[in-house]
C-alpha cells in the first residue's frame, strides 16, 4: 500500500505552549509521516511531557501560537475526546485508577464512542471479546485484569503493559507514549517494546518520548528529536540516540552553551 | 449485568422526564387538616370503625408533637392546612383493566409500567398507586395459587382486617415520630403483602406511586409480613410532575420476617427534584423499618435516591431473632439545590446478630448529601456484628457530604467496624477516559456508575437497568 506512505500524519508549526501562564514550549517545529517512529529525548523538565500533554488536548496546556495539524486539520482547539477519536493516541507516563469501572467496560465504551463518532455501529460482543483475546496476548497481559478496575492496584509493570493493550484495542493513527519505559524491569520493556513493534503500520506513526536509549534498543526509531527548553534543538538519525548515551545531556547544553 | 454502554446511549436530556401532568378526573378533600378530614378519608374508604378509630388516635398524638429538627437539611416551615390530603381518580374500583380512565392508562404506559398482564413476560405484579388510591393490582390471581396475598392497602383492610390489625403499627407504631404519626393519621393508600408460612414468591412483587393531583401530599402505607420460611422480593418506583410548589410525602414502611423468612426491599426513588434554581420539588419524609422477629430471619434494605427536594429517610433493622441479618445498600445522588439526609439504622437485640451497612453517597452542583446511622449493639445481643462503609463521592466544589454515625455497644463480645472515605472525581480521570474517546458527561456516568456498582449490584435485574440510567441523568449537567 504504497500510496499510503509518505502522508503528513502530525506536523507541529512554531509551536508555543503555556501552563497557568507559563511559557513551556517556545516555538517548536515536528513533522511525523505514516509509518515512521519518532524518538523525544531530552532532560527531565524540558517540556516532552508537555508537548505530549498539547497534542492531547489537556485542559489547561494552552496553545499561544502556532499550529498542531493532524493528517491536514488543524486541531488546536479540538476537545481531547474528538482527538482521540480521530486517532490520537496518549501512553500515560502516569496512568490513573477507575475503581469500579472494568478494564473490559472502559474498552467497550471507548471503542464504540469511536465507532460512533465514524459512523459505525456499536461493536458486537463476540467480535469485542475476540479482539480482546488477541491483543491480550500481544503485550502478555494476564486475563484476570482485564476483570478488574481500570489500573487500580496493578503494578508499575502492569499499567504500562495496560497502555500498551489499549492502543493495540484502539488501533490509532498516531500513539504519543509518554515515558512509557519508566519503572519497567526489562523483561516488561522488551514486552511492551515488542507490542509497540507488532503495532507498527506502514499508514500509522508513533512517537516515543523518553529519557533513556534503553527503550531505543527495542523500538528502533527513524529519528531522533533532542528537545532542551522547549524547542527541538537537534534532530538526527537512530544513532543519535547512542550518541547521547555516550556523552549525556551536558553534551548538548555544552554545544548550546548553557 | 446491563450493558453500560447501550444504557448511556439510551441517555435523555437533563430534563426531569416524568414532570408530565395527567389531565385525569379527580375527587380531592377539602384542603387542610383536621379531625373532620380524617373522617372524611377514612368514609371515602369505607373502612370500619377500627381503622377510623386508629387514625384518630394518630392524629391527637401527632398535635402534641413537634416536626423534628435534628436533620442536616433546611426548609421554610410547611403549612399542614395548605396540603389536600386527598385526592383520587373519581371512578374508585376497577374490576378490569377496560374500566380504568384511559387517561390513566396511558399515564402509566409513559412510565414505562405494564399494568396489562399480557405483558407477563416482565414477570413482575404490580400495585399502581395514584395520588392517594391504588389503581389496578396485576398477577393477583398467580399469586393467590401460592396463597400470597398481595392487594392494595384499603382492600386489605377490607378482606383481611385481622392481619392488618395484627401487624399494622407493630413495627413502626404512630408514636415513633412526627411523620410517622401524620401518616398514620392520613394515609391513603398503598401495598398490602403478606407470604405464608414455607412459601416463596415465584415473582418479583412492585408498587409504582405517582403523584398526580396540585398541591396534594402523598403518604401511603406499606405493609409486607412474611411468614416462617417465606421469601418475597419487592420493589418500590416513584415519580411526581414538575411543579413550582414543594408537595409532601411522607410514607410509612413496615416488614416482619419470622423465622427463617427473608424480605428485600428495593426502592428507586425518583420524585420531582425541583429545577436547578432548587424551585419545586418533594419534600420525603418516609420512615421505613423492618423487623427481625424470627431465628435466622433477613430483611435487606436497597435504596437508590436520587429525586426529591428534601430526603429525610432511614430504613432500618431491628435484629430480634437470633442469627438474623440485617442489610442496607444505599446510593443517594444530589444535585443541584437537593438535600438529602439518610442512612440507616441496626438494633442488634439477638444473640450472633449481623448487619452490613453500604452507603454510597454522591453529591454535585450546590447539593447536601449527609449519612446518618445507628449501629446499636444491645447488652443480650452476644457475639452481634456489623460492618458499616460509608463513601462519599463529590463532584465539584460547592457541595457537601457529611457523614453522621453513631455507635452504641453495650456487649463486650460484639465486632463493629466502620470504614468512611470522601473522594472526588479527579480531573486526570476524566483525562484519561477522554483521552480514550470518551466525552466527560459519558465519562461521569461511567466513573459514578463504577462506584455505585457495589449498591447496583444489590437490585433486581429490571431496576439495576433503570437506576443506572438514573444516575447518569441526574448527575447531567453538573460539571463543565
Amino acid at each position: 500500500m504504497n500510496f499510503e506512505l509518505n502522508i503528513m500524519l502530525l506536523q507541529l508549526k512554531e509551536l508555543h505552549v503555556s501552563i497557568k501562564g507559563k511559557e513551556i514550549i517556545h516555538g517548536l517545529n515536528l513533522e511525523v509521516k505514516a509509518g515512521e517512529v519518532h524518538a523525544i529525548m531530552g532532560p527531565n523538565g524540558t517540556g516532552k511531557s508537555t508537548l505530549a500533554l498539547a497534542i492531547a488536548g489537556k485542559e489547561g496546556y494552552e496553545i499561544t501560537a502556532g499550529e498542531v495539524i493532524f493528517n491536514g486539520l488543524v486541531i488546536n482547539e479540538m476537545p481531547p475526546e474528538e482527538r482521540a477519536r480521530l486517532g490520537i493516541f496518549l501512553g500515560f507516563q502516569y496512568p490513573v485508577e477507575i475503581p469500579g469501572v472494568s478494564l473490559t467496560n472502559f474498552m467497550r465504551t471507548a471503542i464504540n464512542e469511536v465507532r460512533e463518532y465514524r459512523g459505525l455501529p456499536p461493536m458486537p460482543a463476540g467480535e469485542f471479546l475476540k479482539m480482546m483475546e488477541e491483543k491480550k496476548q500481544l503485550v502478555e497481559i494476564q486475563s484476570k485484569l482485564t476483570n478488574r478496575s481500570v489500573n487500580e492496584g496493578f503494578s508499575g509493570g502492569e499499567k504500562k503493559k495496560n497502555e500498551i493493550f489499549q492502543m493495540a484495542m484502539l488501533e490509532p493513527m498516531l500513539a504519543v507514549l509518554d515515558e512509557t519505559d519508566s519503572g519497567l524491569d526489562i523483561d516488561a520493556l522488551k514486552i511492551v517494546a515488542n507490542g509497540v513493534n507488532m503495532l507498527r503500520r506502514p499508514d500509522n506513526a508513533t512517537i516515543v518520548i523518553t529519557h533513556y536509549q534503553r527503550l531505543l534498543t527495542y523500538i528502533v526509531p527513524d529519528f531522533v528529536h533532542v528537545i532542551y527548553n522547549g524547542k527541538i534543538v537537534r534532530s538526527g538519525g537512530k544513532e543519535l540516540a547512542l550518541e547521547l548515551e555516550e556523552k549525556g545531556y551536558d553534551w548538548i547544553k555544552k554545544e548550546l552553551n548553557v | 449485568m446491563p450493558d453500560t454502554n447501550e444504557i448511556l446511549d439510551n441517555l435523555t436530556k437533563s430534563e426531569y422526564k416524568y414532570g408530565f401532568v395527567s389531565d385525569i378526573d379527580t375527587e380531592t378533600a377539602p384542603v387542610g387538616l383536621d379531625e373532620n378530614t380524617i373522617r372524611y378519608i377514612s368514609s371515602r374508604k369505607e373502612e370500619p370503625e377500627w381503622m377510623l378509630e386508629y387514625r384518630l388516635k394518630a392524629y391527637r398524638h401527632w398535635l402534641t408533637m413537634k416536626e423534628p429538627e435534628w436533620a442536616h437539611i433546611s426548609y421554610p416551615p410547611i403549612n399542614y392546612q395548605d396540603i389536600i390530603y386527598y385526592a383520587a381518580p373519581k371512578k374508585k374500583q376497577f374490576t378490569s383493566l377496560d374500566e380504568v380512565d384511559p387517561e390513566l392508562l396511558a399515564t402509566f404506559d409513559k412510565l414505562g409500567i405494564a399494568l396489562e398482564e399480557q405483558k407477563r413476560l416482565t414477570g413482575v405484579a404490580v400495585d399502581a398507586v395514584i395520588d392517594s388510591v391504588s389503581v389496578k393490582t396485576t398477577f393477583q390471581e398467580t399469586l393467590a395459587k401460592h396463597g400470597i396475598i398481595f392487594c392494595s392497602f384499603s382492600e386489605a383492610v377490607k378482606n383481611h382486617p385481622d392481619l392488618v390489625k395484627k401487624y399494622m403499627g407493630s413495627v413502626v407504631p404512630y408514636t415513633d415520630n412526627y411523620f410517622a404519626a401524620l401518616n398514620s393519621a392520613v394515609f391513603s393508600d398503598g401495598s398490602f403483602c403478606y407470604i405464608p408460612k414455607g412459601v416463596r414468591s415465584p415473582i418479583e412483587l412492585s408498587t409504582y406511586f405517582r403523584i398526580n393531583a396540585a398541591n396534594t401530599g402523598q403518604f401511603e402505607r406499606t405493609l409486607i409480613v412474611a411468614e416462617e420460611g417465606g421469601y418475597v422480593s419487592y420493589m418500590e418506583g416513584c415519580t411526581a410532575p414538575m411543579r413550582d410548589e414543594n408537595q409532601l410525602h411522607a410514607a410509612v414502611v413496615e416488614i416482619m420476617a419470622m423465622d427463617n423468612a427473608e424480605v428485600k426491599y428495593s426502592t428507586v426513588q425518583n420524585w420531582y427534584p425541583g429545577d436547578k434554581e432548587g424551585k419545586g420539588g418533594i419534600y420525603n419524609f418516609v420512615t421505613k423499618r423492618g423487623l427481625c422477629k424470627g431465628a435466622n430471619s433477613k430483611i435487606s434494605w436497597t435504596q437508590v435516591e436520587t429525586g426529591s427536594a428534601i430526603t429525610w429517610k432511614y430504613p432500618s433493622c431491628i435484629l430480634m431473632g437470633e442469627n438474623s441479618i440485617g442489610e442496607f445498600y444505599s446510593v443517594a445522588v444530589t444535585n443541584n439545590r437537593q438535600q438529602a439526609d439518610t442512612g440507616t439504622k441496626m438494633i442488634h437485640i439477638g444473640k450472633n446478630t449481623k448487619s452490613t451497612i453500604i452507603s454510597k453517597g454522591i453529591s454535585a452542583g450546590f447539593s447536601n448529601n449527609s449519612y446518618r446511622g445507628q449501629v446499636r449493639i444491645t447488652a443480650r445481643a452476644e457475639n452481634a456484628r456489623n460492618f458499616s462503609q460509608c463513601d462519599s463521592l463529590l463532584l465539584g466544589d460547592k457541595c457537601g457530604a457529611h457523614t453522621f454515625p453513631y455507635i452504641d455497644v453495650d456487649n463486650r463480645t460484639a465486632i463493629v467496624e466502620h470504614e468512611a472515605t470522601t473522594s472526588k472525581i479527579s480531573e486526570d480521570q476524566l483525562f484519561y477516559c477522554q483521552q480514550r474517546g470518551i466525552d466527560m458527561e459519558k465519562a461521569i456516568s461511567l466513573i459514578v456508575n463504577g462506584y455505585a456498582k457495589e449498591v447496583l449490584n444489590h437490585l433486581p435485574m429490571e431496576f439495576a437497568v433503570e437506576a443506572q440510567k438514573l444516575l447518569s441523568i441526574s448527575l447531567e449537567g453538573s460539571v463543565g
